[in-house]
């Protein structure tokens, strides 16, 4: 693939990949985020600082996570082989301690000393004080009245890891309303405080940074695959909320032409429900917001829908600018998964695999629950399994009818 | 361009003191009683009129202002109605500043080309949009100048010398100073640190520096004003009207609330150099 028709050059030095991302934020942030690039492109060509996070990776994450054959998904559906990604089984229980630990490293070598974040279902949340409490750092969480709720058993598991959770109840108490009180904080405490951000998106360089932390799992399916199969796969499916851990598997095959690539947004309630739904991409158009522009739910007067699903982790009104730019070019495929179809999912692999997966992983599976059947015996298709169901559990009671 | 930011400032310095910008937000409580809010301000004693453009998600603003948002959007606020209340105001002012300031999606979405034709003809003067630091200015500050439109930028605390060029390069009508790192509403922490900086910022242009943030009352107007061209008062007058309201509405005191605050500021300001 020749560099000029490659579409993993970006973003561009002003932060751009497209139309999409920028660095749309407070003068008195602009300084900062300045010099936290600085110091990300310093730490990316240091060979101690990415000694450093190899072995973090590997002792204390527990990668690289397998590639798993699915093979009785596979038989149900009677088409492409079914693999799995095993991003759930990192310590944490999910992608986003991939990301923490970067930027956490990152964040001494600035010399910060506290540390911000915004979470949505937790996951984010909890891997965050996870590496605060490995470093022995005070660590701040921001997280949605709503998503405090039903998330309960993440939050307690941050206050156990010494995190101090704030509740926030602006808007509809979700991920969208705790990032901006995170970016409150730390227009406020901006001498000492490092803001972690825990997906794709915000103002350069979060998006291109989390990406590059990400891509760990798209690097070693790529290995991994090769080794079982001896090709690449046919098709690569992950879940969009922000779209870390998506952007993180696709980036590495996004010059690989043969290599279908979907992403599954939340569709909720359905498209056609006014603000029922997260697809961002898939039902919302392009805007300014959290730093970034990228494709948003709003209203003709340019004001952010709430958006609803039941997947915490999906309940964002917004998707990192890199996904808004791999849409608009197609090479990536960008499909709505409702409520319901990731319920399903969810229950299915738990049956027939024995592995619960988080409800935004189940609607990744839910896509390829539909490509499945209509591919060859003879392709395959890679699920980003990118976090475990344990904290959903409660979630999926109620909506099934059951009283725990 | 707009020249009524400049012969305001002008003006005020003529008269020995700073100009008192205010702030509200467009269509809060509602409409009606935003509108006779703004037609008021300058008997009040207003010299400049910011005017906040409600967004969702202001990121920049404490509770005061982030409420004061969610009432006007309730009632029913949008650009159309914002820029329907400026035009409203020209017709028996032809002389005082109004500048729009917000955050700059609901812009983008207005369409950047056909907001600036329509703020220049409903009579406003100046834009303060939040999340558009100089990096940005492609977007909509230097295609507001070359409308005629000026374009107010905000320097911080950690905006520093090197940076300060860059942030006035294409910075017009005035420079508004955040006293703080932080967002509106917080307390004023330390004012000959705010008086330094002022003069750092005028070491570097001839432009009139106006600082916000944390001022509430007539006696910060006044402490603030020594050095300043301009004091911003902002949450303390949404402040004034959340208190007014009852049962969430506009009383019959919301309106005289936010003007008799504004009057006690004034002479505030009209003391600070005397």
């Amino acid at each position: 693939m020749n560099q000029a028709n490659s579409l993993r050059t970006g973003p561009d030095e002003t932060g751009h990949f497209g139309l999409y991302g920028g660095r749309f934020v407070a003068e008195t942030l602009m300084p900062l985020i300045l010099d936290l690039e600085a110091a990300y492109n310093a730490a990316r060509h240091d060979p101690a600082y990415r000694a450093e996070l190899t072995s973090l990776n590997t002792h204390y994450t527990g990668r690289p996570s397998p590639l798993y054959f699915a093979e009785r998904l596979t038989e149900r559906f009677g088409g492409a082989k079914i693999y799995f990604k095993r991003e759930e089984l990192n310590h944490t229980g999910s992608h986003k301690i991939n990301n923490c630990l970067g930027q956490i490293l990152l964040a001494r070598r600035m010399g910060k000393t506290r540390i911000i974040a915004e979470t949505g279902a937790g996951q984010h949340g909890v891997a965050t004080a996870t590496v605060c409490a490995r470093f022995g750092l005070p660590c701040v969480v921001y997280m949605g009245a709503t998503d405090v709720e039903r998330q309960a058993p993440n939050v307690f598991r941050m206050k156990l890891l010494g995190a101090e959770v704030v509740p926030v109840t602006a808007g509809a108490g979700t991920l969208k309303d705790a990032m901006n009180e995170a970016l409150r904080d730390w227009v406020t405490n901006v001498a000492d405080t490092y803001y972690l951000i825990g997906t794709a998106a915000g103002p350069h360089p979060y998006p291109a940074m989390v990406r590059d932390f990400q891509s760990i799992i798209g690097t070693e399916l790529r290995e991994q695959f090769m080794e079982a199969e001896g090709r690449l796969p046919d098709a690569i499916v992950a879940c969009v909320g922000g779209g870390s851990n998506a952007i993180g598997i696709f980036h590495p095959f996004l010059d690989d032409r043969e290599v279908a690539i979907y992403g599954a947004e939340a569709g909720g309630y359905g498209l056609d429900v006014e603000d029922g739904h997260c697809a961002s991409m898939s039902g919302g158009r392009p805007g300014v917001l959290h730093g970034n522009r990228t494709y948003l739910l709003q209203n003709a007067d340019g004001q952010i829908l709430e958006g609803h699903s039941i997947s915490a982790g999906l309940d964002y009104p917004g998707v990192g600018p890199e996904h808004s730019f791999l849409k608009d070019t197609g090479r990536v495929t960008y499909v709505p998964i409702t409520d319901n179809e990731a319920l399903e999912a969810f229950q299915l692999c738990t049956k027939l695999e024995g592995i619960i997966p988080a409800l935004e992983s189940a609607h990744g599976l839910a896509q390829v629950m539909k490509l499945a059947p209509t591919m060859e015996k003879n392709q395959t298709i890679v699920l980003s399994l990118s976090g475990r169901g344990d904290k959903d559990v409660n979630t999926v009671a109620k909506h099934l009818g059951v009283t725990l | 361009m707009s020249n009524r930011i400049a012969n305001r400032f002008a003006k005020c310095t003529e008269e020995g003191r700073p100009a008192l910008v205010t702030f509200v937000t467009a269509g809060d409580p509602d409409l009606e009683t935003s509108q006779k809010i703004i037609d008021g301000l300058v008997d009040a004693g207003a010299d400049v009129i910011e005017l906040g453009m409600p967004f969702s998600d202001p990121m920049a603003d404490g509770p005061a202002i982030q409420a004061a948002g969610q009432r006007a959007l309730g009632a029913g606020q949008d650009m159309h109605k914002t820029l329907g209340m400026v035009k409203a105001f020209r017709k028996h002012d032809a002389e005082t500043p109004i500048v729009l300031m917000g955050y700059y999606n609901p812009i983008y979405i207005y369409g950047v080309d056909k907001f600036l034709d329509d703020a220049v003809a409903a009579g406003v003067d100046g834009l303060i949009v939040v999340d558009l630091p100089a990096e940005e200015d492609s977007e909509l500050c230097v295609p507001a100048i070359a409308k005629g439109i000026n374009f107010i930028r905000l320097t911080t605390p950690t905006t520093d010398d090197k940076r300060l060029a860059k942030v006035l390069k294409n910075t017009s009508g005035f420079v508004y100073y955040v006293s703080m790192t932080g967002i509106t509403g917080a307390a004023l922490t330390n004012r000959r640190k705010v008086g330094d900086a002022v003069k750092r910022i005028k070491s570097h242009t001839d432009l009139p520096v106006a600082v916000g943030f944390g001022i509430k009352t007539a006696d910060d107007a006044a402490a603030i004003g020594r050095d300043a061209d301009g004091v911003v008062v902002g949450t303390a007058l949404v402040r004034a009207i959340e208190t007014s309201l009852e049962g969430g509405k506009a009383s019959a005191y919301t309106v005289a609330a936010v003007h008799g605050l504004v009057r006690d500021l004034a002479e505030g300001v009209a003391d600070a150099r005397r």
